[in-house]
């Protein structure tokens, strides 16, 4: 899909919601993706395109996130869509109630914060810089007092992230980096006011605001990575709108899949997915179920027959009663049942945190010691606290607080660029922890699709009427086959009368003779042990087509990496024994289980982890979901189906799997920058205590400690982008 | 030191029309698609009048 295209990094700032304004009716309207669309002239084709389609009001291209939208009150997607192919540009719909604001109105208001406490700190370090250099008695009071005026107001607006997450944190009886870093704002804050007040020469309003400034800075650049991903993620699945066509006795209507009813009819056509569950009324068809059971193979399904929503209907047109539709759907079920497993996951205590409940207890015990240690010495309050507050600001917050964020968005980045849309934010340190890898077959390790096999066993003739008959049908066997014998350069024979008889085959009449290609019963075939399809040539004799699952590029290599990677891997599959033999050995895992429901794929994730065995579930359908949400951590492909791909912490696009082994190589890197980070950290600590403790800390010594252990710490966070 | 009286609140003042400008941008939904805004000045549109909204 052209979605495979990784969309550029910028592709954060915008979303589908506007508040206000002109903005907004168009918002109101249709939203388009557009893959391809890359310059100014594409702005102005689009746009153009679409304000000649009659009853359009207005277009507006965003080419960032390459979408535009639409004011075209009563006017069908499809004449806009059909009206940009006609000028050479692929649209496709995009569902605007999934693409939620919510992340962008987020990094917004972050960036907010962020632009006020830059304007504090710019000007508040200005004075302070003056009277570092010098000024003394009233002059040195005027700009403490005005730098007073700047902070206490700055801080009370930046601040607020900081201070929401660590009142929610203690509220819990936790401890998060953002307590520490509270606490440091607060009494810095508090001290410099009391100092002011005293005429005193030490106040901390600059070291408050950059502190503010660099983590609000570092938290902005996370979240707006992560926001890039996840927004690339929900495109994903805004592009499948929902829509089903329903007969009624007016005739055929298309409407939204949340409007059907049981009881309503609904045609399916040949391709498309079953919007509901219901049972077949009419037509026969090969249904693929591998989304909920795994299985490659397509299962005949005629009259009378159950179908279930999220399965894909192969070859025939079909009519289908509804009996459940929405949220009573097998699939609505599945997705609950995985919103109940998804518990274990929350938690996972992140490394920051756990770096905050050792850093936070024994700085603030520091502070402590070192207040009593001078009034028992001295005697003198004033200076007990200005010790203290100077031991606070100077062990480096700042550097703790950078430590993770400037590492996750340097790794996520990374992998952004390579294909991988890194969702969850302690992901990465999961994945780092990763020693078992559990792929699901179907459409993850394999692309569910087939190939045929020995095909040099057959003669030519047979070969040519293979190729004729298999080129009338779309089950996914035939064109596989007409495919490979196209390339192969085999004409087709000619064969007359050619009719297909959905859920059987194909049949013709070729020298006189009947001839068919379908399934083993239909042609008198004895059927085998593999995926086949058979062709009977009216001579009695029988031949049958084998076909393997094709793997996934990278398939083998990536199975060979992470084995390389001290990760060992295994196949889960609900397919037959054989085809999933077949395909642990082509993509070389010795390490395989058949016929695996889905709950006894999550069964086994549990038994691993019980353990003590860290598990990586990738997988793709529904009966991985409930996998892929009780697994340490998951991955996804982008043709995956959306339950799937919600609970999984990365999505894949694109079809190379070698990017598995490298987000756990990346993983483990950026775990071990942001190791190394605290370790910095630490040793700035090492030589500021002694002299913040001996009372020798100044507002510039204060500030230079930050300055320089900040920047070592980004410094080494970006060491993970190569 | 009396041209302090005049520098401080000059150099506030800068500043904080500087930052007011940023917020007004982002307000106004400004950095919404930069990658376009950078396309769109190439196009001929609205050179002569500004699209009346």
């Amino acid at each position: 899909m052209s979605l495979a295209e990784v969309p550029s990094p910028a592709a954060c700032g915008a979303c589908a919601a506007a508040p206000s304004g002109r903005d907004a009716a168009v918002a109101t309207g249709t939203l388009l993706s557009l893959p391809h669309i890359h310059c100014a002239a594409c702005i102005t084709g689009v746009e153009g395109a679409l304000r000649k389609v009659p009853g359009v009001n207005d277009a507006r291209v965003n080419l960032t996130l390459k979408r535009a939208s639409v004011d075209a009150p009563g006017v069908p997607v499809e004449t806009l869509v059909a009206a940009l192919g006609r000028a050479g540009y692929e649209a496709h719909e995009l569902d605007a109630a999934l693409l939620s604001g919510t992340g962008d109105r987020a990094s917004r208001d972050l960036l907010m914060r962020l632009a006020v406490a830059g304007f504090a700190m710019m000007n508040v370090m200005l004075l302070s810089v003056a009277v570092w250099s010098g000024a003394t008695d009233a002059t040195r009071d005027l700009f403490h007092w005005i730098s007073a005026a700047i902070a206490i107001p700055t801080l009370a607006f930046s601040g607020q992230p900081f201070f929401r997450s660590a009142l929610r944190a203690v509220s819990a009886k936790r401890l998060n980096m953002d307590v520490p870093i509270s606490l440091a704002l607060i009494l810095a804050a508090g001290l410099s006011v009391y100092e002011t007040l005293q005429s005193g020469a030490h106040a901390y309003f600059d070291a408050a605001l950059s502190l503010t400034f660099f983590l609000l800075g570092a938290r902005f650049l996370d979240m707006r990575m992560r926001h890039a991903a996840r927004s690339a993620a929900e495109e994903l699945s805004a592009l499948e709108v929902p829509r089903a066509t329903r007969l009624t006795d007016m005739g055929e209507e298309v409407i939204a899949v949340a409007e059907l009813r049981a009881g309503d009819l609904v045609r399916v056509r040949p391709g498309a997915r079953f919007p509901a569950d219901g049972v077949v009324s009419e037509g026969a068809s090969e249904i693929d179920r591998s989304f909920l059971t795994g299985e490659s193979l397509p299962v005949a399904a005629g009259q009378g027959d159950d179908v279930h929503a999220g399965e894909v209907n192969l070859t025939g047109l079909m009519t289908v009663r509804v009996t459940a539709a929405g949220q009573d759907t097998t699939l609505a079920r599945m997705r609950d049942l995985v919103a109940l497993a998804e518990g274990a996951r929350t938690k996972y205590t992140p490394l920051a945190d756990r770096a905050a409940a050792i850093y936070a207890p024994a700085v603030h015990l520091l502070a402590l010691f070192a207040f009593v240690g001078w009034v028992w010495a001295t005697g003198d309050v004033r200076f007990a606290l200005n010790v203290a507050v100077a031991t606070l600001i100077i062990t480096c917050p700042c550097a703790l607080g950078l430590a993770v964020p400037a590492v996750a968005t340097a790794a996520t980045g990374r992998l952004y660029r390579r294909g991988l849309l890194v969702k969850s934010a302690t992901a990465l340190e999961r994945l780092a922890e990763i020693d078992t890898v559990v792929f699901d077959k179907t459409g993850t390790l394999t692309e569910g699709r087939v190939d045929p096999v020995g095909l040099a066993a057959h003669d030519d003739d047979t070969l040519a009427v293979a190729r004729a008959l298999a080129e009338a049908s779309s089950h996914p066997l035939a064109r596989s086959l007409a495919e490979t014998l196209a390339e192969r350069g085999i004409a087709a024979a000619r064969v007359e009368g050619i009719a297909e008889q959905p859920g059987h085959g194909v049949e013709g009449r070729w020298q006189d003779r009947r001839v068919r290609l379908g399934r083993a019963d239909w042609t008198e075939a004895e059927m085998l042990e593999a995926t086949a399809t058979y062709l009977d040539l009216g001579d009695g004799a029988h031949r049958a087509f084998r076909f393997t699952d094709r793997l996934r590029p990278g398939a083998a290599e990536a199975v060979g990496k992470l084995e390389a990677l001290g990760v060992e891997a295994m196949l889960l599959s609900g397919d037959n024994a054989a085809a999933v033999a077949d395909t642990a050995e082509r993509a070389g895992l010795s390490d395989w289980r058949a016929g695996v429901r889905p709950d006894e794929k999550q069964q086994v994730i549990a038994d691993l982890a019980a353990q003590g065995r860290r598990v990586l579930m990738v997988g793709d359908g529904l009966n991985d979901t409930a996998a892929l949400a009780a697994a340490h951590a998951s991955i996804s492909p982008a043709s995956a189906l959306d339950a799937a791909r919600v609970v999984s912490d990365i999505v894949l696009l694109g079809n190379d799997l070698t990017a598995i082994p490298e987000a756990v190589e990346t993983g483990r890197a950026a775990v071990r920058r942001i190791r190394e980070n605290f370790g910095i950290a630490a040793a700035y600590n090492a030589v500021a205590i002694p002299v913040a403790l001996a009372g020798f800390a100044t507002p510039l010594a204060a500030a230079l400690a930050m300055s320089t252990s900040s920047i070592s710490v980004s410094l080494n966070a970006l060491r993970v982008r190569r | 030191m009396n041209v302090l009286v005049f520098l401080i609140p000059v150099s506030l003042i800068l500043g904080g029309a500087g930052l007011v400008a940023f917020l007004w941008a982002l307000r106004r939904r400004q950095f919404e698609d930069p990658e376009g805004d950078a396309a769109r000045i190439l196009t001929d549109d609205y050179d002569d009048a500004p699209k009346r909204d």
